[in-house]
């Protein structure tokens, strides 16, 4: 990468008691780029941003570096927290209604957010907010204004709780599981907003998802994680063509085709591992058919640049990519 | 062959909270629906929230009774919910809920929770029920050690087992599942759909599988039936309605399904959202958000018309398109 990443993770540990349940990510952000990070329950994916802003509980320790314009932010003090979150670093999650205060109008809820991240004031913190409100795609905005939260619908909820994001005009907004509790149509809604907010504001975006369709259709890069460790990073385009980490490429012969027949589904064996009771060596190896005896004994460091795998067995790349570095 | 079950133009009207000055008012969760299910045939319901198709699998299953219409299980009428008849007909029906946790008693152990519908039911004696548990637990495919284990000793996926092992225990001849795989993370999620898979191979059981996920449906389901705010708007075998939806709002749905792979293109993106089903359009519902509504769909409602295909469609310009054809 040329320029420096808009933001640097190192090494990043999570631990929950005595379970690890993060365990050293690295991962760079460039500024305007859109990261999906994708796995299945348990695997770290929402942890390691929730640890990146600090806003695990007490009980949580964390350890490693996360560098944001070369500040750190790993267990920095809560004042540099505070400027960078909402500000620099805006974050959704999956449930609108558990975000946005119920016994109060949500237009005065978004003015405050807008004069917390803002100098905006007064009338003009509330034009900002109507901005947003129409950048975000809810109709007749001004007379929505005075209404609370119970009176918008799910997908209309998390437009509010995205315009409320966008407040502190963010350099990255991580999406936690978006649009997961939407129907398929609204579904369809958010994820072509969130395409269309990030050309129209340059904001880089974190996309993390259990949804590897939703994935493909918001990101450029991908990160597949896996208890607690990145598995495989590269470009969407060539990780659904050509997968590498036998995870990866058991995680999308699960999913059912909408194209295809009636066959059985090609399914992984087992289930995940329990966090605190890891194998010594490779956290997939149980469940892997290319598994062998260095995969149970040493744990498999992430390789490669750019597209990155971290398997002692990891298929070949793309033939055509091979050559094209060779040349 | 006569079908396992049969719904004919059944409706569902659930009464909202009137005011001392304010009427009453009268959602209909599901309205004028037919259907049928024969054995070893899998139907699928498909829609998005408040489009009627969980209150249509508590119909079928005689949960909540309809308001109109009638549903014929095993050519009889289906008796009245807490009667001797209805529960000597549940035992041949069953239903699997999306969260195993909420469906499962955490004081009970697994072998016992797979037990308790044929303790309920009385099927066979304290040996062949203890067998029976065996059988049904191998099928699902949960290890003899789960069986001593409570609930919470269970993953997710194991948990969805044990719920469809209880279900599968009095020999079912139709299953209700309504959202069974929603839950389940996508690597246990195709396990468990190979599990109905097999145990309707073995078994033939009819099924009912309400979800909202099309491409889980179009794996597991031979026919499938599209809701709009408590109507059947489409149905056809899956192979006919996935490649060639005709319902503007089938069409919609099947194009929003994100492909792994596949950026944005050019997918019909539905505006607006499903309306309130207290406030229902005038009309065919969905004219609001169709884009290809004329002014007939704003004032009557369009029927569910048959083709050739084994396909049924309740669109006012599919008719015409049709019509035209002929």
């Amino acid at each position: 990468m040329n320029s420096a990443p808009l933001m640097a993770i190192r090494g990043l540990e999570v631990t929950f008691g005595t379970s690890r349940v993060v365990h050293g990510i690295d991962l760079d952000i460039a500024a305007g780029e859109a990261l999906g990070v994708v796995g299945e329950s348990g695997c770290g994916k929402s942890v390691t941003w929730l640890a990146a802003l600090g806003l695990l509980p007490g009980m949580a320790a964390t350890s490693g570096s996360v560098r944001f314009q070369g500040q750190e932010l790993c267990n920095a003090p809560r004042a540099t927290l505070e400027n960078v979150r909402g500000r620099r670093i805006a974050m959704i999650f999956q449930d609108p209604s558990s975000c946005l205060n119920p016994v109060r109008r949500v237009g005065p809820q978004l003015v405050e957010a807008v004069t917390l991240h803002t100098n905006l004031r007064g009338d003009e913190a509330k034009t900002e907010v109507l901005r947003l409100m129409e950048l975000v795609g809810i109709p007749d905005r001004a007379a929505r204004f005075n209404l609370y939260p119970h009176e918008f619908s799910g997908g209309q909820s998390q437009r509010l709780m995205i315009a409320m994001a966008l407040a502190g005009r963010p350099d990255i907004l991580v999406a936690d599981e978006p649009t997961t509790a939407l129907d398929a149509t609204i579904q369809a809604q958010i994820l072509d907003l969130l395409g269309r907010l990030r050309r129209e504001t340059g904001m880089a975006l974190i996309f993390i998802s259990h949804d590897l369709g939703a994935v493909s259709q918001v990101c450029d890069r991908i990160a597949v994680m896996y208890a607690g460790r990145v598995v495989e990073t590269g470009a969407v385009t060539e990780i659904f063509a050509h997968p590498r980490h036998p995870y990866t490429v058991g995680l999308l012969n699960s999913i059912p085709r909408l194209d295809g027949g009636q066959d059985d589904l090609l399914t992984i064996p087992g289930a995940v591992p329990d966090p605190s009771h890891l194998p010594p060596g490779c956290a997939f190896a149980a469940r892997c058919a290319r598994a062998d005896e260095t995969c149970a004994t040493a744990i498999p460091p992430l390789r490669g640049d750019g597209a990155a795998v971290a398997c002692w067995h990891a298929a070949l790349p793309n033939p055509s990519l091979r050559e094209a570095a060779l040349a | 062959m006569s079908p396992i079950i049969e719904a004919n133009n059944v409706s569902r009207t659930y009464a909202g909270h009137g005011g001392l000055f304010r009427p009453k008012s009268y959602v209909r969760a599901v309205e004028d629906v037919s259907l049928s299910v024969e054995q070893g045939e899998t139907l699928a319901v498909i829609g998005e929230s408040g489009s009627g198709k969980s209150t249509l699998g508590q119909v079928l299953l005689g949960l909540a009774p309809a308001s109109a219409g009638d549903v014929r299980f095993r050519d009889a009428a289906l008796s009245p919910a807490g009667s001797r008849q209805w529960r000597e007909q549940r035992a041949e029906m069953q239903l699997i809920y999306q969260d195993p946790l909420a469906a499962l008693d955490p004081r009970l152990t697994i072998a016992e929770q797979i037990r308790e519908p044929l303790d309920i039911h009385q099927i066979g004696t304290p040996e062949e029920r203890a067998q029976r548990v065996d059988e049904v637990a191998r099928d699902v495919g949960l290890q003899p050690v789960h069986l001593s284990r409570r609930p919470h000793e269970l993953s997710g996926g194991q948990r969805q087992r044990a719920v469809i092992a209880r279900a599968m225990a009095s020999k079912p001849v139709l299953l209700v599942c309504d959202e069974p795989v929603s839950a389940l993370d996508v690597s246990i999620q195709a396990q468990v759909i190979n599990t109905f898979r097999r145990l309707q191979r073995m078994s033939g059981v009819a099924m009912v599988f309400i979800s909202h996920d099309l491409k889980v449906v179009r794996n597991i389901a031979h026919r499938v039936a599209v809701m709009y705010l408590g109507r059947i708007v489409e149905e056809a075998p899956a192979d006919v309605i996935f490649a060639n939806p005709q319902h503007p709002y089938t069409k919609a749905l099947v194009s929003s399904v994100p492909i792994p792979g596949k950026p944005l293109g050019d997918r019909v993106i539905l505006q607006g959202e499903p309306p309130n089903p207290a406030a229902r359009p005038s009309g065919c519902a969905f004219h609001p958000r169709c884009p290809v509504a004329v002014a007939q769909c704003r004032t009557s409602v369009p029927e569910l018309h048959s083709n050739a295909e084994h396909r049924r469609v309740a669109c006012h310009l599919v008719a015409e398109v049709r019509g035209a054809a002929a």
